[in-house]
């Protein structure tokens, strides 16, 4: 065994003064393949990260959205609907919800309104998400003022700022009690923006929601599955489309390793000719080929994710986030919770240590088995 | 015959393997350093608060993509509307393009 060891720490050893000797290409190689590994897993935990983050929070979003569709359009729907929905067997609780959109020209941005059901707030008051609080300059006791659908313009006291780690979901959130809604909006009472209701069985959420569109046709129920699934697809799309950005370079550089990789200079060559005719063994030549694609896919592996993952949970993906997380005035600051999903770092690893390995080895297997004599001329 | 001692060694740096296997190694402690990182900060404690927000308000969507309202509340808008905000409206905010059409489009 140590003999066995003993051999391949010499063979490392050569190899390192054989890559020493080409220094500056083969450092410019290992600092191109460590750019595309830091890359590719940067989006890939990024996404991963806030994949894992959306649907746990989300698991806690009503079980199902009854939403009322008038031409097509998401409308106002009556509180009656609340008392009809309630005949159905299954249903444990529902309830009215109120929230819209109020776009601020100040900071050309939109926020969300919305009426909590447990929370007592004066009127006059609100609360406000930390977006907004730092957009705006807002801090507790500040004073703001809207220009509300009929024209007069509303002045509201920042009773309370919302805690800035749940910036992710409340960033644009602006919580006002019922009675200010609906006269800045001028929305009727009665009228409720959509309905939530909860189902005493999981199981029986779909079979609620069948019921639902049979009895209440004018209606369109939003299951918090279907909510999940969405932001699932959502960051899978984007990192899509994150990696098809990226699959130029990606294909540059493919083209690039696997032509420094496969395609030997004539000084290898002479190399491989020479170290056959001083007695070395056809497997210790692709031994020490096999140690040189190693060292320097493993190297670039090792760099590149641990650049990645300094980069995503450390600096919040800086380079990243405008692309994967939208477009908008107002941006959720937020640090993403370190998830790693084991199966996508050995893809990955996957796929850019073992094809550049495998590359390095073959065309050395076909020049080590052919006479040193043919190879050195 | 010379004395062993008087042949001329080729130069070879000393284990010159060495740096790079230290290095190697140290890349490797490291990457196992940041899977035990993830699975020490990366659990739903630290999003304990968000998830007790989201449960008392009633929150659907994550304030990702504040600039329009298909795109702040995906999971409530009516995305397979053509044409949201007037006839002809072409979807001009980034984050339209970004986002996946209907999971049934999708299917083979």
């Amino acid at each position: 065994m140590s003999h066995f060891v003993r051999r391949q720490r010499y063979l490392i050893d050569f190899t390192v003064a054989s890559l020493a000797r080409r220094k500056g290409k083969n450092l410019g190689l290992l600092g191109v393949y460590t750019l595309i590994v830091f890359l590719l897993a940067s989006v890939m935990l990024f996404t991963q990260a806030l994949r894992q983050e959306a649907g746990l929070l989300l698991e806690n979003a009503p079980e199902v959205v009854v939403q009322r569709m008038v031409a097509g359009r998401h409308d106002l729907i009556p509180a009656d609907y609340l008392e009809r929905m309630g005949r159905i067997r299954g249903v444990a609780a529902q309830y009215g919800r109120l929230w819209g959109y109020f776009y601020d020209p100040a900071v050309q941005a939109n926020y969300t309104l919305l009426v909590p059901r447990d929370r007592d707030i004066n009127n006059g008051e609100m609360i406000v998400g930390h977006g907004i609080a730092r957009t705006r300059g807002l801090g507790t006791g500040d004073f703001i003022s809207f220009r509300a659908s009929s024209g007069t313009t509303f002045s509201f006291r920042v009773a309370e700022v919302l805690a800035a780690d749940a910036e992710l979901v409340s960033a644009d959130l602006l919580l006002v009690n019922e009675a200010d809604f609906r006269a800045f909006f001028g929305i009727a009472e009665g009228l409720y923006t959509d309905l939530a209701l909860e189902v005493r069985n999981p199981q029986e959420v779909r079979k609620v929601a069948e019921k639902l569109t049979v009895l209440l046709p004018d209606t369109r129920p939003i299951l918090r599955e279907e909510i999940l699934r969405t932001y699932d697809a959502l960051f899978q799309w984007r990192q899509g489309i994150v990696f098809v950005l990226l699959a130029g370079s990606l294909l540059a550089f493919v083209i690039f390793a696997w032509d420094k990789a496969s395609g030997l200079s004539a000084e290898e060559r002479r190399e491989i000719g020479i170290l056959k005719a001083i007695g070395w063994e056809t497997a210790d030549v692709i031994r020490m080929k096999f140690w040189e694609g190693a060292l320097v896919s493993l190297g670039a592996f090792l760099l590149g994710y641990l650049a990645a993952y300094i980069h995503v949970f450390f600096f919040d993906a800086a380079l990243f986030a405008p692309v994967l997380k939208g477009w908008a005035v107002l941006y959720p600051q937020f640090r993403p919770q370190p998830f790693i999903d084991g199966l996508q770092v050995a893809t990955l690893f996957f796929f850019t240590v073992f094809p550049y390995t495998v590359a390095t080895v073959v065309p050395i297997w076909r020049a080590a088995t052919t006479d040193p004599d043919a190879v050195m001329r | 015959m010379p004395a062993p001692s008087a042949i001329a060694r080729p130069h070879c740096p000393a284990r010159a393997g060495n740096l790079p296997l230290l290095l190697l190694a140290a890349g490797l402690l490291l990457f196992a350093a940041s899977l035990l990182d993830a699975a020490w900060r990366g659990n739903d404690s630290a999003l304990a608060g968000s998830r007790a927000l989201v449960g008392e308000l009633g929150l659907t969507d994550l304030a990702l993509f504040t600039e329009a309202r298909y795109t702040r509340h995906l999971s409530q808008a009516d995305r397979h509307t053509a044409f949201q905000d007037h006839p002809l409206a072409l979807d001009h905010f980034p984050s339209g393009s970004l986002v996946p059409p209907p999971a049934r489009l999708r299917q083979p």
